[in-house]
């Protein structure tokens, strides 16, 4: 086992709060779930918690877009999807229930981003669609039938008509949604 | 200090003015300071103030006027940015790197902000503040910490989702309404009953009957409300109408009416502040079919789905509905007949006004019937004809939807319009359910008016007859004692109230009984033997015909909102129902979690009625003011009973409220209300009200069209943006002629060369922005017509120059001043090629 369970310190507990959307409980409850995910790793006691590790978590389980959400976060040079603890908080932070509608739109958006180019072309939507539709043949859709739906979305939300939805457009579709905010949540 | 300064400065007096006028200055300077930055501190990394004073003490006597005030606004600047941190997209490290700066600067020039004399309040001020501010946070987290149920909800909405999971937030925040009603309920009204009016059997109000004494303990009777039930502070007639009780001269009859009438206005205020902030999170503007794809694709995902199995249904949910809307739109091209379509909804909608008609019909005949069941011996009746009223109550609200459900089959109609119809037909049968029995009941009590005149006369009558027996026996004529009886034996009057409560009552029993007994059997006695069954059956039982059920989220929501409804109507003759409901609602929650978990699984279709959380608090709305109605009325105008009640022996019941103005207020208030119950005032004020909705209506109006304008803007300049990029030739007729009213037309560069050698050597900031080589030659192309076009920089790339067709000449912000046009990596923020 690693380091003995370390207790946040109390400025740090204070600054969080302040630069967080997270109250002192869910702060500190991240940080139990974060040291007992540390605790069992092998080898010295290392800030970052590996992608599998983090994956493991039963509310990143069953998500289909866990392996961008590592991504996304996780500030490590080797782009491993490694997250340390400020990582955490601030996936907490933007998927919990006070975060703003920009914040969530703006995370939303560079998780669908799964080139990481900036905006959401054919290839990224097509990706988008399969993670949605599951893993199994059966449920996938036809290529015909992502080739309507592709065009549809665009046809949608590209209102400057270059082919790809960026972060204004696709901002602007969802403040209209009223269904974004309470589905983009995650609760430990 | 003082002496320090005066030696310093030339013992003449227009100096010593000159200091004495500074440090006035400078006082007051320090207060108007010192009560802004209370206002807007924020917590601080403790540090000591006086210490980073005391190194800025000679600053003090250097710094001007304008320096002062710009530090001022430069630590205002910080401190909003402290603010608004958490609200920015950037990783944690320079978020907490910032916030440090920022503090530090703070926490140096506000300590050389404030000084001198009065240090050490100004210090006691600001730790003050502090302990304040922290208070407030921990106010916060304890009150997150103690709402109730967290982790429950948090189980059911993994496995089932957010739309599930919605009813028993509903349903908490139903209890936490109720709780608060049965605070005002149980601690103004009932505990000073209790605490300091008559106790039982002092009064004959409060006293059984005599002839019912013998029956008044058994349990079939308590079970309808009678017997010692029926004369507890649970029901209207308990209360005695004495003006004021106890040490404290607490005004009970006065207490009885404003809470009765105070229990509405809560809920309205709390529902109408529940729905205010829901339409401020939800989207308001989108209709529904505006952007039915993106949504679907952006937002359908529900990120608290922890199962795996649950995540499994929603895939396939997903996939059914892309490849639904997919055909869908294809379809809506399909002609169909219209003519059969439009027959057999009006066939349809007729079929279900003959449905309600009959189920309201039925309501009232029964509860005619029971009425004639009252007046035989109870001992008579079966428990079907004691209990009809609410069984076929009951069974209406069970067999019904489903009816309705079966007969929207003709309609045919989109499976999100059909669950629409379906609600309002449930909510329309409801409601006349409701409404019927209302009508029935106020049958009822006009005959036990009828009934109590009678009464009354009698009671007058053997009154009367006493006190000449008493003379003729005595023969003395004054001072007569009040009769002798015992209250069990006075002679009773009907009370209407008291048996409208009870009715109240027993409908909500009922119902409590009927939704315990329809999830019970409907859906854990269907779980078992699907479960059971399924080992030695012919088909699968899981897969096929009855398999386990779904929950019913707007049958239960719709449930819900209607109990509440008569817990509103009742409340006022039944106290004590409130605290039944309050029970009534802490054992669902309980109850239906683990039937939720144990018995349901998650549905098949997910398709949300968008916007249902306000829906349902609008519908939560209607039925306040339904229910508002018939209790404010008979408060109006239905008298009182005369021997039973806070209010027996008044005319009407609002008469307690006069009685309070003129006995207990000072005499100009009874003025002031008079005049403000003139007709000659009311009628104005409402006509303004109706003058105030207009006038929103039309601003509402304005700002829309504002909106569709700027939509239109922002697609004309997308346009043009586009074809500049193109083509550079304007599709749009209004630049069209612009560009011919330009003297020289040649002002639009030619972009080949210059779209080649920019993209080379771009320099972006934001990895968000793609290397569009189109985006550099725009922004040379903009700010070239920048003074006829409309169409501003690209949005795309950062403006960190403004681009200006200015004449030569150091732009501000660049601080190469007037380069060469080339070589520039951002190829914008040059001035034009000179000619």
């Amino acid at each position: 086992m690693g380091g003995t369970s370390s207790k946040l310190p109390k400025d740090l507990l204070s600054e969080y709060q302040e630069l967080t959307f997270l109250t002192k409980q869910e702060i500190l409850l991240a940080h139990k779930i974060f040291s007992e995910l540390q605790g069992g790793e092998n080898g010295p006691y290392s800030s970052r918690v590996s992608m599998q590790k983090i994956l493991t978590l039963p509310e990143l389980k069953a998500n289909p877009f866990r392996k961008r959400l590592c991504h996304v976060f996780s500030t490590s040079d080797m782009k491993d999807g490694s997250l340390n603890f400020e990582d955490f908080l601030d996936l907490l932070s933007a998927f919990s229930d006070t975060a703003t509608l920009e914040i969530k739109s703006h995370y939303a958006f560079r998780i669908f981003d799964f080139d990481d180019d900036g905006t959401l072309d054919a290839r990224d939507l097509e990706k988008l669609v399969n993670c949605l539709t599951g893993e199994t043949d059966d449920t996938r859709l036809t290529a015909e039938e992502m080739r309507q739906l592709i065009s549809n979305i665009l046809e949608e939300s590209d209102i400057d008509k270059d082919g790809t939805v960026n972060l204004s457009e696709f901002q602007h579709v969802i403040s209209r949604s009223p269904d974004f905010v309470s589905s983009f949540k995650i609760v430990l | 200090r003082s002496l320090q300064l005066e030696e310093r400065k030339p013992s003449q007096q227009i100096a010593q003015r000159r200091v004495r006028k500074r440090r006035r200055l400078r006082k007051v300077r320090r207060r108007v300071r010192k009560s802004r930055e209370e206002e807007e501190r924020k917590q601080h990394v403790q540090r000591r103030r006086l210490s980073s004073s005391s190194d800025d003490n000679s600053e003090d006597e250097s710094m001007s006027e304008g320096e002062m005030a710009r530090l001022k606004e430069e630590v205002e600047e910080k401190k909003k940015l402290i603010a608004t941190l958490r609200n920015k997209p950037w990783r944690m490290k320079r978020r907490l790197k910032c916030l440090k700066e920022a503090q530090a600067f703070v926490e140096k020039f506000e300590g050389a902000l404030g000084k001198g004399k009065g240090r050490r309040l100004y210090a006691f001020k600001v730790m003050m503040t502090k302990k304040i501010i922290k208070f407030n946070r921990d106010f916060e987290n304890f009150k997150t910490a103690c709402i109730p149920w967290e982790s429950r909800i948090k189980e059911v909405e993994s496995h089932f989702g957010s739309s599930v999971a919605s009813y028993f937030i509903f349903l908490r925040w139903m209890y936490g309404l109720n709780l608060v009603l049965f605070g005002f309920v149980f601690g103004l009204v009932v505990i000073p009953e209790v605490l300091m009016g008559m106790p039982y059997g002092s009064l004959a109000r409060k006293t059984v009957p005599r002839e019912e004494q013998d029956s008044a303990m058994d349990f079939s009777v308590l079970f309808e409300f009678g017997g010692y039930c029926k004369y507890s502070i649970m029901f209207y007639g308990y209360y005695n109408n004495q003006r004021s009780i106890g040490l404290l001269q607490f005004r009970l009859p006065l207490s009885y009416l404003l809470v009765g009438v105070g229990i509405f206005g809560y809920s309205l205020m709390v529902v109408i502040r529940t729905m205010a902030r829901n339409a401020n999170e939800g989207g308001d503007g989108a209709e529904e079919g505006t952007f039915t794809f993106c949504w679907k694709l952006f937002t359908s995902w529900d990120y608290l789905i922890g199962n795996p199995e649950t995540a499994d249904n929603k895939f396939a949910s997903t996939t059914t509905s892309f490849k639904e809307s997919i055909v869908d739109e294809q379809e809506n091209l399909k002609d169909e007949n219209i003519h059969l379509r439009r027959f057999l909804r009006i066939l349809a909608n007729l079929l279900i006004l003959c449905c309600l008609g009959g189920s309201g019909y039925l309501i009232y005949y029964v509860v005619k019937r029971s009425q004639g069941f009252a007046k035989k011996d109870r001992n008579e009746l079966t428990w079907l004809q004691k209990n009809e009223v609410e069984i076929v109550m009951s069974l209406l609200g069970l067999v019904c939807p489903p009816l309705f459900e079966v007969i929207a089959e003709l309609e045919d109609y989109h499976p999100r319009i059909a669950l629409k119809w379906q609600l309002a037909r449930i909510f329309a049968l409801f409601l006349g359910n409701l409404y019927t029995f209302l009508f029935a009941l106020f049958d009822e009590v006009n005959s036990k008016l009828e009934n109590e005149k009678e009464i009354k006369n009698a009671t007058i009558w053997a009154l009367k007859e006493y006190y000449t027996n008493y003379t003729l026996y005595n023969n003395v004529t004054e001072n007569i004692p009040p009769p002798n009886i015992s209250p069990a034996d006075v002679i009773r009057g009907p009370c209407w109230e008291t048996e409208v409560g009870i009715e109240f009552v027993k409908l909500t029993v009922s119902d409590i009984q009927v939704t315990y007994l329809t999830i019970l059997i409907g859906d854990f006695l269907r779980a078992v033997i699907v479960r059971f069954l399924n080992y030695c059956w012919c088909w699968d039982l899981e897969a096929g015909f009855p398999s386990y059920a779904e929950f019913d989220i707007s049958g239960n929501v719709l449930g819900l909102i209607f109990n509440q409804g008569m817990i509103w109507m009742g409340a006022f003759y039944a106290p004590g129902l409130v605290g039944i409901n309050v029970l009534r609602l802490l054992s669902s929650m309980y109850y239906q979690c683990w039937a939720v978990m144990a018995c349901n699984v998650p549905h098949e279709r997910v398709f949300k009625a968008s916007r249902s959380n306000n829906f349902y608090m609008g519908l939560l709305l209607l039925v306040l003011f339904l229910s508002l109605m018939p209790v404010i009325y008979s408060i109006m105008t239905l008298p009182p009973s005369f021997d039973c009640g806070p209010f027996s022996g008044k005319d009407k019941m609002y008469d307690v409220i006069m009685e309070t103005i003129e006995k207990d207020l000072p005499p100009f208030m009874a003025d002031i209300f008079s005049y403000a119950s003139n007709p000659g005032l009311i009628i104005p004020a409402v006509l303004l009200m109706v003058l105030a909705i207009y006038y929103l209506n039309a601003v509402s109006k304005a700002y829309q069209n504002a909106n569709l304008d700027l939509k239109r803007k922002m697609q004309m300049q997308r346009d043009e943006e586009k074809n500049r990029r193109n083509n550079k030739d304007s599709t749009n007729q209004v630049m069209k002629d612009l560009e011919d009213l330009m003297p020289n037309k040649s002002l639009i560069p030619p972009p080949s060369a210059e779209e080649t050698e920019i993209p080379a050597d771009q320099l972006r900031k934001s990895p968000k922005v793609t290397g569009k080589p189109g985006a550099a030659a725009t922004g040379k192309g903009v700010h070239v017509q920048k003074d006829v076009s409309l169409a501003a920089a690209n949005p795309r790339a950062p403006v960190t120059r403004p681009p200006g067709p200015r004449p030569p000449g150091p732009l501000p912000g660049n601080a190469r001043g007037p380069p060469p046009g080339q070589g520039m990596g951002r190829g914008r923020g040059g001035p034009p090629p000179r000619r």
